[in-house]
């Protein structure tokens, strides 16, 4: 990649992509031990989850001293001034992703001891694959520079959308049909929510990667499918009485 | 004390052998030449190095590691090639110096940088950095969910204990295995449990309950018994086609991380699957139409496959579009080639599925409309194995629907 007559440079720059790169192995696992907790009602594996977003943390930390030292110590330009503010923005990206991960963790502790319906955490499981499935391939992306992929991942959110919207619809069907589980799907309205947004942290990740690679922003508005924020369902069981 | 060094590791060899005949007894042999094979391929590194003491000096790596064999370089890339396993040399920064051909697939593009920008899970990195940091071999295991469900576990290895070495010497090797299928094996039973619990429930308590009236109220009624014998028939088809579908699911998760190497041709396996559905066709009085785009020379769609998977594909489709199509309707099949890909797509023109539905399709028992699809016969897995099949052919399942107009079911595969 880059060449710099310094050495000791271009090691500080593969440090840096090497703790972005192992924080977003960590995000990766923690989204998947939160949702595989809520799922198995597993409270050993949701506290120790929730526990991993600390490593996320440290790590952010230590990417934002290295790059202000990096900018402080060698005043970069061009190439590599945009390799190190991508970097410091992709990690904050990667540290909300956690934390968004460790708030599922936290709920799925809480509902440990519920029993939950199938068809609820079928949806959910299916929406944190696809948000992982998203996350690997723009992590990947960033590790090989792949400007294509990343751009792909770009126009893959609006899908997760799409299946937010409909678990969405599901749970307030089911919270309307039986208002004893409004205290549960409350919770996994939320943790919906969460990976709806983990997928807008990965858009955010993909635009990096591209103004990255190519150096141009992103301008067209990115496609956007989700219309909970305008969703009312009509049939409303309250009024009636 | 150089002659003791030259003694312990085939020692070690020898013994991690032994240990893994008695292992394969008790735990399934798989298992036990899985952590043999990464003891002694770790013991045989050592064992190298323990006879050939003088070379490690010598052994600076170049650029290009794989081409320093010259000199008093020791081996180590011929080491890593006699391993049948994926085999990795890391520095002792971390950074990948060689792989051998087996990790290629696993680590793709990966020689001369950061071991983390290959793998990045927390189980690998910590075991590697524990490994270098205390001197001493560590062990680990990764599971991952996508793209496919996978398990590794693996060794790190460090060569020299906690010895100084020069950042690019070989120092540490990293041997691991794939363990999906051992994993899978555990993980279907306990889901296949779940799953057939919760949906051969509902038949069951529903034959019990015709059986027991049967027994009692209705004992001597003839035409009763007769009407409660048909709804109980019909209730054991469903059970037993659930028992096949849930089967069969798991039969192709299990092999999902397997990509499929034969060459077959679309063209006939889905003939041979139309002609199988035309009799249901025909009870819906619907035409099911296969078109063949025009392809190069002549010559037909080939993909990478497994015939009897494909043709599960094909068949799932069209019995959809059957089941939902338009009494009198027109289903069209067609077989394509786009750019570097291989398209089936089956068109009906029935009732359509509402966009909320669209994303959530190939869910496991997800239906639209649950009262419907069981009173059509479904079992709610059909789509969620096509979902499998299309995943381990490295394809893509595409729905696109516009309600009263019908839908399109597309499948992308990868040409042969």
């Amino acid at each position: 990649m880059n060449n710099h007559i310094v050495t000791s440079y271009d090691a500080e720059f593969a440090e840096l992509d090497r703790a972005t790169a192992e924080m977003g192995g960590l995000a990766e696992k923690l989204l998947a031990d939160a949702f595989a907790a809520l799922s198995r009602r597993d409270p050993r594996l949701a506290a120790s989850a929730a526990a991993s977003d600390g490593d996320i943390d440290r790590l952010e930390r230590q990417v934002q001293e290295r790059a202000i030292t990096m900018i402080a110590r060698r005043q970069p330009v061009a190439n590599d001034l945009r390799h190190i503010f991508s970097v410091l923005k992709v990690a904050g990206d990667l540290e909300r992703i956690g934390d968004l991960a460790k708030n599922i963790a936290k709920r799925a502790l809480a509902l440990s001891g519920e029993t939950h319906p199938k068809p609820l955490i079928n949806g959910l499981g299916h929406m944190t694959e696809l948000a992982l499935r998203q996350l690997k391939d723009v992590l990947d992306a960033y590790a090989n520079r792949d400007g294509a992929k990343a751009l792909m991942v770009w126009h893959g959110d609006a899908g997760l959308d799409l299946l937010y919207n409909s678990v969405f619809r599901e749970q307030l069907t089911y919270m309307m049909e039986d208002p004893r589980t409004i205290g549960l799907c409350t919770h996994l309205l939320f943790a919906a929510k969460n990976i709806e947004r983990i997928g807008d942290h990965t858009t955010n990740i993909a635009e990096n990667i591209n103004y990255l690679v190519t150096g141009v922003v992103l301008s067209d508005p990115r496609p956007k499918n989700d219309d909970t924020t305008s969703l009312l369902l009509r049939h409303r069981p309250m009024d009636a009485a | 004390m150089a002659a003791l060094r030259a003694f312990v590791p085939p020692l070690a060899i020898a013994v991690a052998i032994v240990l893994a005949g008695v292992a394969g007894h008790f735990a399934g042999p798989l298992w036990g030449w899985g952590v043999a094979g990464l003891a002694a391929a770790g013991a045989l590194a050592s064992f190298w190095l323990a006879t050939h003491p003088v070379s490690r000096a010598a052994a600076v790596p170049d650029q290009h590691p794989a081409r320093s064999r010259g000199g008093d370089a020791w081996p180590w890339l011929a080491l890593l090639s006699g391993i049948p396993d994926p085999a990795l040399m890391l520095d002792s920064r971390g950074v990948v110096l060689g792989a051998n051909p087996a990790a290629a697939s696993f680590f793709p593009n990966g020689i001369g940088r950061h071991i983390s920008l290959a793998n990045r899970s927390p189980e690998l990195l910590s075991a590697v950095e524990q490994a270098l940091a205390r001197g001493s071999a560590q062990s680990f295991q990764v599971r991952s969910v996508v793209p496919v469900e996978r398990t590794l576990v693996g060794q790190a290895t460090p060569l020299f204990g906690q010895q100084k070495l020069e950042p690019t010497e070989p120092a540490l090797l990293l041997v691991i295995r794939d363990h999906t299928a051992e994993h899978q094996i555990a993980e279907m039973r306990a889901d296949f449990v779940a799953n057939a619990s919760h949906e051969l429930r509902t038949p069951l308590a529903s034959l019990k309950g015709f059986v027991e009236t049967l027994q009692g109220a209705a004992k001597d009624d003839p035409v009763a018994r007769d009407k409660f014998l048909a709804i109980m028939a019909l209730q054991a088809t469903r059970m037993s086609r659930l028992i096949d579908d849930l089967l069969s699911l798991s039969r192709i998760e299990m092999r999902e991380h397997v990509p499929p190497t034969d060459r077959v041709a679309l063209a006939p396996v889905i003939a041979d699957v139309v002609a199988a559905l035309r009799p249901l066709a025909e009870k819906a009085n619907i035409v099911v139409e296969v078109v063949q785009g025009a392809t190069l020379l002549g010559e037909g769609v080939i993909v990478l496959g497994d015939r009897d998977e494909l043709a599960q594909v094909a068949q799932n489709l069209i019995q959809n579009a059957i089941k939902y199509g338009r009494l009198g309707g027109r289903i069209e099949v067609a077989i394509s080639r786009r750019a570097d890909r291989a398209q089936l797509s089956v068109k009906d023109d029935g009732i359509g599925i509402a966009p909320e539905h669209l994303p959530r399709l190939t869910e496991r028992f997800y239906r639209v409309v649950p009262k419907d699809s069981r009173e059509r016969g479904g079992t709610g897995l059909g789509l969620a194995i096509v979902k499998h099949i299309v995943n381990r052919h490295h394809g893509v399942l595409d729905i696109t629907s516009k309600p009263g107009e019908g839908s399109v079911f597309t499948v992308r595969l990868p040409l042969a």
